[in-house]
Order: C-alpha cells, then sequence, then structure tokens
C-alpha cells in the first residue's frame, strides 16, 4: 500500500491526544509576587532561591518586550497558569508512574526510545518531572542525570547549581528569560565528568497537557573536559484553543577539548508561544553541535547562543524550520568568537507554506581577541506559494581583521518551471513540490540522527519507498 | 488507425499574447514527425501546450490524444496518459538520484508496477545505448550534468517512461558530433516500437540527415505555414525560412 506524497502542514496528530485525568490542581492565572511565593513553598527553595525568583520578577515586570520580536498579541499572561501541582513524586521505574501519565509518554514513544536507544531518560508532564531514568554504565561513569531541583537540594551538587545556574544566561537578558528565572520550574541537570564519553544519548522530554498554562523548565548541562555527551530534547503538547506558553532554558558549559551535541525536536501544537533561551560556553578546543527542528507552536522565538570561549573552540550550527498556516516562527543563532583561532559553521533550511512566516536571523560577532577565527553561514530559506513569508536577517560584528567570514542566503520560490518538469514526468504537481522540498532539505537533513529524521518524515509526509537517497 | 494526436484548430499563449493561432496536426502510431522554423515561431509553445504546461492558456481549439479530448488535462495526467516532453533546458533536482527519480515516477503509476522488476536491467542497457557512465544513475538529478549529459539524461528518461508521444525540443541543439550521434542512436531505438510517435522540435536541418522521419511542419509566426516531406529541407537549406514569411504575407 503506498502512502501519499504531499507537503501537508506539519502533522501535529500525533502529539495532538489528551488522556483524562483528575482536574488539575493549578495556582492562580498570572504572575505576582504572591504567586512566585506559593512557588518557592511548593518546592521548599532553599532561601537564595526564593530571593532570586522575586528579584527576577522584579526585572521582568520592568523590562519590555524587544521591539523587534514576532507579535506576542495572543500572549495574555494574566492568563496563564505558571505552576501546576503534582499529584505524584518522580519515579526511576516507568511501572511507577500513575497510568494516565505513562500512556501519555508511552504513545510519545519515549520509554521504547529509552529501551532502544538512550543511556538515560527524564521526562517532565507540566510543572513537574514524573520520571528520571539513567542506564547503569553511564551511572558507573560517574555521570550525574537527574532533576535539576533534586540536585539544588542534594550536598553534592548544590554548589555547582548556585555557581552555574543562570550565570550563562543573565536573568536580565530578555524579558521571558527573566520570567523564566522567576517561575521556573523541572528540568533536568547533567554533568559529565572528565574524559566521560556517553555512548547513548540522554533525553529529556517535555509534555505541556494542561490549557492555558506555561511551562518553564531549566536544563543545566555540564560537560567536563575531554567528555562527550549528546543530549536530546524534545517537547509537544495537545492543541488549545486557549494560548500556552513556553519559555525555557537551556545552559550548556563545554570545558577543554570536550564536545557536545544537543538535539532539539520542537512539536509543540499550534496554541503555543515557544519563547525559549539556549546557551553555550566552549572552552579551549571544546565543541558544541546544535541540532535543531522548529515544526510546531504559534509563535516561536528561539536563538541559541555559542560563546566561542577558549582557543581553537568550535560551534556548529544546523536547523531546519518549517512554519505553515497561521504559524510565526523567528528562529536563528548566535555566536560569538571571543578567542583566537576559533570556528563556527551555521547551515539551515527554512521552509514557509500556507501564508506561514519564517524570520531567520544570525549574529556572528568576532571580537578582537578572536585572531585567526573562521566562519562560515548558509542559509536557504524556500517558500512553497505566494502567501507564506521567508526573510532573512543576518548581522556580522567583525573586530580583527585576522578573520575569515563568510555568509551566503538564498531565499527562493518554488518556480512553475520546476514543477512543470517534475509533472512532465508523470508526477502529481503535491509530489513534485515535496520532492523539491525533500531535496532543498537533503544537504542538511544528511546531517541528523535517526530520531530527527523520523521528525523529518513527518514533515515532509514522503513516500516513494525505496526512493530515498 | 486511430490518430495518436489529434490537434484540431488550436489557439493558445500566454496571459494576454496569444501565440498559437489555429494550429491543425494529425499523427498515427508510428510516424515522426519533425516541427521546424525560425526562432519565436510558437514551436516550443505547441510542445509545451502538448504536454499540458499551466504557464500557457489554449483559448480554442482541442488536443485528443488517442481519440480522448486531453485540452483540459494536468500535466501529470497527461504524461500518465503516455506524453513525454524532452525538456530544451532540463531542470536540476537536488536530493533525488536519476535512478530513484526514474523508479519513483514508474512506481507512482500503478499500471506499471511490474516494470519495476526488470528496471535495473532496462536502466543499465538504455544507459549503454547512450554511452552515459553509469555512475550518472547515482548523481542527483541533472545537478552539475554538463548541456550533452542533460540531453541524454532526457533521452535516457524517454527509453524508460517508453511513452506513446516523445517530443523532443530542441533535443539536438548544443550537442557536439559525437554526442548528437549518441542522443540519435537513443531516438532511433524509440522508434523501432511501431506503436508510438514522435514530435521533433528543431531549428536545424543538420539532424534531419541523420533521423527517420515521415513528415515536416514549418512553423511561422505561430501557424503551420507548410507540410510536407524531404523536399522541404532543400527549399529551407535554399532560402531559409524567409520564403515561408514571404508567402504568409
Amino acid at each position: 500500500m503506498k502512502k501519499k506524497t504531499q507537503v501537508s502542514d506539519v502533522d501535529t496528530s500525533r502529539y495532538d491526544f489528551y488522556f483524562d485525568e483528575e482536574p488539575k490542581d493549578m495556582l492562580k492565572s498570572g504572575v505576582t509576587p504572591e504567586i512566585i511565593d506559593e512557588i518557592s513553598k511548593e518546592k521548599n527553595d532553599p532561601e537564595w532561591m526564593r530571593e532570586f525568583r522575586q528579584n527576577a520578577l522584579r526585572i521582568y515586570n520592568e523590562m519590555p518586550t524587544a521591539d523587534w520580536w514576532p507579535p506576542l498579541d495572543g500572549l495574555d499572561m494574566s492568563e496563564i497558569v505558571t505552576y501546576i501541582r503534582s499529584k505524584v513524586r518522580m519515579k526511576n521505574k516507568w511501572e511507577d508512574v500513575p497510568e494516565n501519565i505513562k500512556n501519555t509518554f508511552e504513545r510519545l514513544g519515549i520509554p521504547q526510545a529509552e529501551r532502544e536507544s538512550l543511556s538515560g531518560v527524564g521526562a517532565q508532564y507540566d510543572s513537574e518531572l514524573v520520571y528520571h531514568n539513567m542506564r547503569e554504565e553511564a551511572r558507573a561513569d560517574g555521570v550525574v542525570y537527574m532533576d535539576i531541583e533534586g540536585a539544588m537540594r542534594d550536598k553534592r551538587y548544590e554548589k555547582m547549581i548556585r555557581d552555574y545556574f543562570m550565570k550563562l544566561v543573565p536573568v536580565d537578558d530578555h524579558k521571558f528569560a527573566a520570567l523564566h528565572a522567576a517561575v521556573w520550574s523541572g528540568g533536568s541537570f547533567v554533568y559529565v565528568p572528565k574524559g566521560v564519553h556517553v555512548e547513548y544519548p540522554l533525553q529529556s522530554y517535555f509534555r505541556l497537557n494542561a490549557m492555558g498554562a506555561g511551562q518553564f523548565e531549566h536544563t543545566l548541562i555540564i560537560v567536563d573536559e575531554d567528555a562527550y555527551l549528546h543530549f536530546i530534547e524534545g517537547c509537544s503538547a495537545p492543541k488549545y484553543y486557549k494560548a500556552s506558553l513556553h519559555a525555557g532554558c537551556v545552559e550548556i558549559y563545554v570545558k577543554k577539548n570536550a564536545t557536545m551535541r544537543f538535539s532539539s525536536i520542537e512539536n509543540w501544537s499550534k496554541n503555543m508561544y515557544n519563547l525559549n533561551t539556549k546557551r553555550a560556553i566552549v572552552e579551549e578546543g571544546g565543541k558544541i553541535e546544535w541540532i535543531s527542528g522548529s515544526f510546531g507552536s504559534h509563535t516561536s522565538s528561539l536563538y541559541p547562543m555559542s560563546i566561542l570561549n577558549g582557543k581553537g573552540a568550535r560551534a556548529e550550527f544546523t536547523s531546519i524550520s518549517f512554519a505553515g498556516a497561521g504559524q510565526n516562527l523567528d528562529t536563528g543563532a548566535k555566536i560569538i568568537h571571543a578567542a583566537p583561532d576559533t570556528s563556527s559553521y551555521m547551515n539551515t533550511r527554512s521552509i514557509s507554506k500556507s501564508g506561514g512566516i519564517n524570520t531567520f536571523r544570525s549574529i556572528v560577532k568576532v571580537t578582537k581577541k578572536a585572531r585567526g577565527s573562521k566562519s562560515s553561514v548558509s542559509c536557504e530559506s524556500l517558500m512553497l506559494d505566494s502567501l507564506s513569508k521567508s526573510n532573512t536577517i543576518p548581522v556580522m560584528d567583525v573586530q580583527t581583521s585576522f578573520a575569515d567570514v563568510g555568509h551566503e542566503a538564498k531565499i527562493g520560490r518554488i518556480g512553475d518551471d520546476e514543477i512543470f518538469y517534475l509533472t512532465s514526468r508523470g508526477l502529481s504537481e503535491e509530489e513534485a513540490k515535496a520532492l523539491i522540498v525533500r531535496g532543498f532539505c537533503d544537504d542538511v537533513s544528511k546531517e541528523l540522527p535517526i530520531e530527527y529524521a523520523m521528525e523529518m518524515n513527518n514533515l515532509i509526509s514522503m513516500e516513494m519507498e525505496g526512493s530515498i537517497g | 488507425m486511430t490518430k495518436i494526436l489529434q490537434i484540431n484548430d488550436l489557439f493558445a499563449g500566454l496571459e494576454e499574447k496569444e501565440l498559437l493561432h489555429g494550429i491543425s496536426l494529425n499523427i498515427k502510431p508510428g510516424e515522426t514527425h519533425i516541427l521546424m522554423g525560425p526562432n519565436g515561431a510558437g514551436k516550443s509553445t505547441l510542445g509545451h501546450v502538448i504536454m499540458g504546461n499551466p504557464s500557457y492558456e489554449v483559448t480554442s481549439g482541442q488536443i485528443l490524444f488517442e481519440g480522448e479530448d486531453i485540452t483540459e488535462l494536468s500535466a501529470d495526467k497527461r504524461a500518465k496518459k503516455g506524453i513525454f516532453l524532452s525538456f530544451q533546458s532540463p531542470i536540476e533536482v537536488p536530493g533525488i538520484t536519476l535512478s530513484n527519480f526514474l523508479r519513483s515516477v514508474i512506481e507512482s503509476n500503478p499500471d506499471r508496477h511490474a516494470e519495476i522488476l526488470n528496471f535495473k536491467d532496462r536502466l543499465e542497457e538504455n544507459m549503454k545505448v547512450l554511452k552515459m557512465d553509469p555512475k550518472y544513475a547515482k548523481r542527483d538529478l541533472n545537478v552539475g550534468f554538463s548541456g550533452g549529459e542533460k540531453k541524454k539524461a532526457e533521452i535516457l528518461q524517454l527509453l524508460m517512461l517508453n511513452p506513446k508521444l516523445a517530443i523532443l525540443d530542441e533535443t539536438d541543439s548544443g550537442l557536439d558530433v559525437d554526442a548528437m550521434k549518441t542522443i540519435l542512436s537513443g531516438v532511433e531505438r524509440f522508434q523501432k516500437d511501431k506503436t508510438r510517435a514522435m514530435i521533433i522540435i528543431t531549428h536545424n536541418t543538420k539532424i534531419l540527415e541523420k533521423v527517420h522521419f515521415d513528415k515536416i511542419h514549418v512553423l511561422v509566426d505561430g501557424k503551420i505555414a507548410k507540410s510536407g516531406g524531404a523536399e522541404i529541407i532543400d527549399e529551407i537549406n535554399k532560402s531559409g525560412f524567409e520564403g515561408y514569411l514571404a508567402d504568409k504575407k
């Protein structure tokens, strides 16, 4: 039986389901000092964290939204519930996770992936983690992968958290970073000791099931000298008519000669405002590889930053974004070359269809110290019809003449000639478009790990069995 | 015998600009018709209109394929019925190899599934006829192919898809002597099957010395100025297309 070949809007029905559960125990909607105080109480925050949250709230209230951001008109913060009390304590066996929540993650394929191809899994449901576990091998190597709140209360890691938490992304980075700092809840802490090569990826999955709510998880990763880690982040939510908000934060520290690969697959429902912040700092000889897919959400604003802080540090950024009807995806990457002989490589593809808007922003900054650095940026956009929009906004700030910086951008619309050529051979117009889109993404999709390729299949519902590659 | 192609008083053009002013044409199985004429006469337009290029609009007249009116059919449906157009400038399609492209086109037609069984052998054989390096089968469709290789790849597609009616749009232009010879051996191979038919669009009489054909039509200013046999070649060689222009006026 042959499947239909066409470029449909990204099919989110896979994620759009909801199992009955008891009424959720939510805090009041909105963001006030009282609500923040209640979150602190719920979490039994240490004193420094209580103060940290309240201070962040003050900053949040004072800060304007950046004027270049995509419109956030549909997001009314007084309607957003920032914290949902969890009725369950975190488990490390799926059997112990309550049935409806377990079913949700089963349906998303998380436990299966854990058995087959991962070193460890964290699963967050609304505001709190419900599951965290890691393979014995990784544990034996001294790898730490646990809920970040637990780490904060654990004597062994408390200092590490204090030293690193929101140091890379300062509270006043932007308005929603401040909001995140005030109401953050859940998320994972990862520490990979010196020289440890974590064989299989770790994956944290964030599921926001409640309506009109926000998810504000914090992921903190430290990859120590000469170590290697691949971390995968997945996100989804069922679709509601009311706006939801995701303002997570990821901070990654890549130490000397370490390598970190961070893959994220965002498939939020189309009522989601995804205002996320991700940042990595890379020391001498280290490397960060970002692989990013933005398929879902109503509005996204996401620009992972890599700070190349040590000699010879490297960053690679590979991304695909697909904006369908009603979506405004404002994505990109920032790379700061702050040390000599650093290098960066950015390769992105964006596709817009049925009136979707894609904006790609890149900033490459090469400081005076970064002599001998190299940067290459290639971004391409494809519009599948005349309703859709695509913008490319590259910024380059090069402060030394001893650097090699290149930029290449292409924006195109699928041409009538291309479609006619393919249809004249017997492919339908939709099949022809799908073929062109696949070809357009080919360079980038070759670099993707298998988990991601699956999402790509979902994106371009391609059949032509046996014809790929 | 039923005609493969019958065109009745066809008027067509781009938006606001009519390019074909009443073309009629009949082609029977086993026949090869040559469409000649100066640049801008509407030769390629006619080829594209027969194939169903949506950029052109048919304002009146009919195109019948095996007796069926296909004037309103989309290009892919015409292709599935058995019409093929070899492009003057084939499009580069990254992300799919020549071989996989052909395979998926054949697979997308439920009537042709049986052809998949000996697909590989046929591909190898046809590439040999066209003196194509087998490596080209594994390369992305037309991507980085030279002009000559693109033309060969078009004829390879023709042989693999084996349509009932093949239209070659200036396939001979820009080819060196050797490439021309190779392409023509592909054309001959196609012509062997007498249930098929072919239209060769060219502005050069040279190809006519080496290819079998049944009729020549001289197209000038969107109209067929003259139809006939090989004697027309001498006329054109003597006085070019000018004579037909004068005839018309």
